[in-house]
């Protein structure tokens, strides 16, 4: 951690009001903010970390927990409530094992809601790693989750 | 300033300029609801109960607007009503009303606004209450974070910020679901420093003490612990100590404490308290009665009187027993054999400031730390080791004071620094002198205060050569422009105060140092001024108090030498016998002389040298060599299992007496429990020995007549007694009974011969053993702010042990990974003397080639590594510099390995 952080660092001068982009980049680079990271930036910036969390934590942009290989997105906009997003979510953590807002402790699955994604057509979606899955339903759920089971199997062999 | 006076209510009120609407109306009794305003704290204006109207202007919250001279206001409206309602309604529907069974019920802010306001039962059954519950943290060992009971007044982080400096905690997340937050939520896991000051400012329950009972009643006292000397009041229920709380009016700490004076006073009802004497038979220590213990020690003492009989004083017993243990072993057993702890902590402060001011002590107060434009901080880890003092540097820095931070560890101060030095350890000279050598150059001195108050300037001067600043650099490590910087700043930003503590002092050139740092503040005149001055900070609670007292082999109390006939034939007359004339032996010195055999007999009062002296495996084969060793304390320490008597001592919390603290302010120590079993005060002990060695001048009842001896026979002291130290002490020098003793040392005169004071020229000179090929890295020692000296008490702290209950070896991450040490690893750390086993701590606090201890651990005794090379002058041991190797350990911890080390583990399960 110490090399990335010192890389990241190299592009900044420790200035307080670099502290955002500081942490875009630490997440960026580590896909979360790992707590001894905010350390690190604290001492960088010389802001205390309680601010540094503070003000990470006022951005819904920053995470804080490491997310997992596969992150699913489940819709929650009002097309997609109506057409079953609540069973597929359903579905999913009964699948995964995970409640909303959750990572499986292999750090395969991630599972989160968001509001309209802006693809109401093709509703009800889920995205999975940014990729819109339209037209979603509870059985293609078992099946995303099985599907990527065996891949992740197959690349541990 | 002019008073101003406004009307409340219809009510004249008077007040201060600077006042706000709010504190006036509180100042004169008129109760306005108030929840985020705390007097200590700057207003923020969040919670908007304290609305009140104003003449003219309308609607204001009474924390933010200034009190004006012929204002009238009103605390009562309809309007006024209707916008406070909905304020406190708001902050109702989130709190969990279960008053009755709430650990702040009867003390709470918000309930007592409730009951103000008047909340009418129908609308709040209206009101919609969320049901989501947050857990608390409970992480804290001293105190519990309920979240679902915080009203978000911000007291906690506005303390931690204002007032203490951690920052440890903040407003996290935003909207519903803003709430007071450390890094990632576990107070444990922050830079908190379990201080608890937001605990005793949190208007609702949401911080709360895990243990609290309110007590029966409260005694006010001196915090056990370190020189700062907070004073705190005890309080007890049942013969127990249940709260601990600081006290607001004293000058020292204005209430505020550090978490080992609030949270640390388990230890005096601890099971392990020493409740009955012990006399060694057949090899085991076995309980005997008083009588028995005290006729046994007077027979064998009567048979070593003269310079075979030796005695260890104690910084942690009163300035009354300090007094009668020298007096005991000057006019009893006849010889100046005498010395405490001070030898390894301050012995280089008392030689060198005598001998460049005529005074060793701190020569400023700490309230007047917060007044220094600059504040030169090196040697102290201070949050650490004077963790109430440090927050005046604080509050010094808030104001806008510079503050340079020399140190060759990165500290926690370094956070608040505006210049930071991380010289190499040892290299203190070098650094002082090279300060001073820029300051000359560029003429930043103070030419009158040198010319009309000082002697020897062209000497020094001279000397300066000797430190060109390329010189300085290489020795110390730290760049050129830094050093020059430094100098500047000091120089140019005036008062400037200089505090220092074992990192200065535990060197072969520990004098030198001092004499550098004496120097230094002279050169700018910086002292005799309020903000200024020269200030060894004391470790220990009463070592300033120990020194005065004389318990030093070459004075008697209050720095009247040994040697000087006059003086010695005052006490003589006084105490009705010959003293010896030459001084004895220092503590360090003492092991060598009873390896020598020349030492057979030792009495050690509160001591425990077999971890705290330099290399301490020879300590320890000295004291099993002794024909007797008596040791008196609360504990079975280390040391008092080679004892043959062991004498059970009362703590501070159950005894009377004074304690003099690291500003020289003589404060009351007051019993607040009974001792346990049959331990008893060291006063008492002390005189029943000298009277069974057949001594008259030792039958006193009460301490209050052992300070009207010291009074009479000590000038300094001249003017203490009892009731002229309430409520808040007394600086010495303090010379009558009409003196209202001396806050600032030197504002006329020095209290040299002549009055002025020296320049001393200075030579450097490095460590007395740095590292080499065999031992390649350079061990120094430090403190740890949960615990203290070698941990007799805090140890037994089951919190402060939570908090920090293990060695840690820090070590630089470029060396851990050159040697391939992985953070926790156990490793074998071996010096020429001795090894300890220890896991490391992979830290960029040390700087490569760099690793540190602390000493508090009895299961790694740390000096058994160190170095016993002494400075030639104050013969303190060199503590803070040796060479060590470092030998990784594979495997699980090897628990028989401490045994071959020492046989001293066994308190060490705890
Ligand atoms: S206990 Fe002290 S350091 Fe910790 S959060 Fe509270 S005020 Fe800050
Ligand atoms: S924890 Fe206490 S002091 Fe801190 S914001 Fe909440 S109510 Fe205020
Ligand atoms: S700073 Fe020292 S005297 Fe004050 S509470 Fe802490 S340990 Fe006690
Ligand atoms: S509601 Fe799901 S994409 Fe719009
Ligand atoms: S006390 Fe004035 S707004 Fe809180």
């Amino acid at each position: 951690m110490q090399e990335s952080l010192e890389a990241v660092f190299g592009r900044f001068q420790g200035r307080s009001e670099e502290l955002i982009p500081i942490l875009q980049q630490v997440q960026e680079h580590f896909g979360y903010l790992p707590k001894e990271a905010l350390r690190a930036v604290a001492d960088f910036t010389r802001v205390p970390e309680s601010r540094v969390y503070a003000v990470a934590t006022f951005y819904a942009q920053f995470r804080f927990r490491p997310i997992g290989r596969q992150h699913i997105m489940v819709c929650r906009g009002t097309a997609c409530h109506v057409r079953g997003a609540p069973r597929i979510l359903q579905e999913l953590e009964k699948q995964l094992g995970i409640k909303e807002g959750e990572t499986s402790a292999d750090l395969e699955y991630s599972l989160e809601t968001v509001a309209c994604i802006g693809a109401c057509g093709l509703s009800p979606c889920v995205m999975v790693n940014r990729q819109v899955q339209a037209k979603f339903t509870p059985q293609k759920a078992a099946q995303l989750v099985r599907r990527s089971d065996s891949a992740a199997a197959s690349q541990t062999h | 300033m002019a008073d101003l006076r406004l009307t409340i209510d219809g009510r004249q009120v008077v007040v201060a300029q600077g006042a706000t609407i709010l504190e006036a109306a509180l100042d004169a009794g008129i109760y306005i609801p108030h929840l985020c305003h705390h007097p200590d704290l700057k207003p923020v204006g969040i919670c908007r109960l304290c609305m009140v109207e104003v003449a003219g202007r309308g609607m204001t919250l009474a924390c933010l607007a200034p009190a004006e001279d012929g204002m009238v206001v009103k605390t009562e409206s309809q309007q006024i009503d209707k916008v406070r309602r909905v304020a406190l309604e708001l902050l109702l529907v989130n709190h969990p009303g279960d008053c009755l069974t709430c650990a702040k019920n009867n003390r709470c802010q918000l309930q007592r606004i409730a009951a103000y306001v008047g909340v009418s039962p129908q609308r709040f059954a209206r009101l919609r209450r969320t049901e989501k519950t947050l857990p608390p943290d409970d992480s804290n060992p001293f105190f519990l974070f309920d979240p679902n009971q915080c009203v978000l007044c911000g007291i906690c982080i506005r303390t931690c910020d204002e007032i203490v400096g951690a920052n440890a905690i903040d407003f996290a997340f935003r909207g519903f679901q803003t709430m007071v937050s450390t890094l990632s939520g576990r107070w444990v896991e922050s830079s908190c420093v379990s201080c608890g000051e937001c605990v005793v400012r949190c208007p609702v329950a949401a911080l709360v003490p895990k243990r609290y009972q309110q007590p029966q009643h409260e005694v006010q006292t001196v915090c056990p612990y370190c020189g700062v000397g907070c004073t705190i009041y005890v309080g007890i229920r049942g013969g127990r100590i249940v709260a601990v709380g600081g006290d607001r009016q004293s000058p020292v700490n204005q209430g505020r404490l550090c978490v080992k004076g609030r949270f640390g006073h388990d230890f005096v009802h601890h099971p392990d308290r020493l409740t009955t004497p012990l006399v060694r038979r057949d090899g085991q220590l076995v309980p005997v009665a008083w009588d028995e213990a005290l006729e046994l020690v007077a027979r064998q003492f009567d048979q070593y009187r003269g310079d075979a009989f030796a005695a260890m004083s104690s910084a942690r017993c009163t300035n009354e027993e300090n007094y009668l243990m020298q007096k005991l072993v000057r006019a009893v057993l006849g010889t100046n054999n005498i010395d405490h702890c001070a030898r390894l902590c301050h012995s280089p402060s008392v030689a060198g400031l005598a001998r460049t001011l005529g005074s060793g002590a701190m020569t400023n107060t700490i309230q007047d730390i917060a007044q220094s434009r600059c504040i030169f901080a090196i040697g102290t880890n201070t949050t650490a080791a004077h963790p109430v003092l440090a927050l005046k540097v604080v509050e010094a820095v808030r104001r806008g004071a510079k503050l340079i931070v020399a140190n060759p560890k990165h500290i926690d101060l370094d956070r608040h620094a505006t210049l930071r030095l991380q010289h190499q350890p040892g290299s203190d000279v070098a650094l002082l002198m090279g300060m001073a050598r820029v300051i000359a150059e560029e003429r930043l001195y103070d030419a009158e205060f040198i010319a009309r108050r000082t002697v020897d300037f062209d000497a020094f001067r001279a000397s300066l050569e000797r430190f060109p600043l390329e010189f300085v650099e290489q020795a110390t490590g730290v760049p050129r422009q830094h050093i020059v910087e430094a100098a500047r700043m000091f120089a140019n930003h005036k008062p400037a105060s200089i505090l220092y503590a074992m990192g200065i002092t535990q060197h072969t050139h520990g004098t030198d140092n001092v004499l550098a740092i004496s120097n230094l503040a002279l050169l700018t005149g910086n002292l005799g001024i309020p903000g200024g001055g020269i200030n060894p900070l004391r470790g220990q609670g009463n070592v300033q108090g120990a020194c005065d007292m004389g318990a030093l082999p070459n004075v008697l109390p209050g720095y009247q030498r040994v040697d000087d006939p006059q003086i010695r034939s005052k006490f003589e007359a006084v105490w009705g016998c010959t003293l010896p004339p030459g001084p004895g032996l220092a503590l360090t010195e003492m092991f060598d002389a009873m390896l020598r055999g020349q030492i057979k007999a030792v009495y050690l009062m509160g001591e425990n040298p077999l971890l705290s002296e330099a290399d301490a495996q020879h300590a320890e084969r000295a004291l099993r060599q002794l024909d007797f060793l008596v040791v008196q304390d609360i504990f079975l320490t280390e040391t008092a299992r080679l004892a043959h008597v062991v004498l059970p001592a009362a703590s501070s919390a159950e005894k009377d007496g004074t304690f003099t603290n690291t500003e020289r302010r003589v404060q009351r120590v007051r019993k607040a429990v009974d001792p346990p079993g049959e331990a008893k005060p060291d006063w008492w002990i002390i005189c029943q020995i000298a009277q069974r060695l057949g001594a008259s001048g030792f039958s006193f009842s009460h301490p209050q007549e052992i300070m009207s001896e010291i009074a009479s026979l000590t000038p300094i002291y001249g003017g203490m007694a009892y009731q002229r130290l309430e409520p808040q002490g007394l600086q010495w020098p303090c010379p009558s009974m009409d003196h209202p003793g001396t806050p600032i040392l030197h504002t006329q005169r020095f209290a040299t011969p002549d009055g002025k004071a020296r320049f001393v020229p200075l030579d450097y000179k490095p460590p007395a053993e740095l590292p080499d090929d065999e031992y390649p890295l350079l061990l120094t020692t430090d403190r740890s702010l949960y615990q203290y000296h070698t941990g007799t008490m805090t140890r037994r702290v089951e919190g402060l042990e939570v908090l920090d209950g293990q060695e840690r070896l820090c070590i630089n991450p470029h060396d851990a990974a050159a040697m391939q040490l992985a953070d926790g690893q156990q490793v074998i750390v071996r010096s020429r003397r001795g090894r300890v086993m220890v896991r490391v701590k992979v830290t960029s606090s040390c700087q490569p080639g760099v690793v540190s201890l602390t000493f508090h651990f009895a299961e790694t005794p740390t000096n058994v590594l160190t170095h016993a090379a002494l400075d030639p002058v104050a013969k303190i041991p060199e503590t803070k510099v040796c060479a060590v190797r470092i030998e990784p350990l594979d495997g699980p911890p090897q628990p028989g390995l401490h045994q071959q080390i020492t046989d001293t583990t066994s308190c060490a399960g705890r």
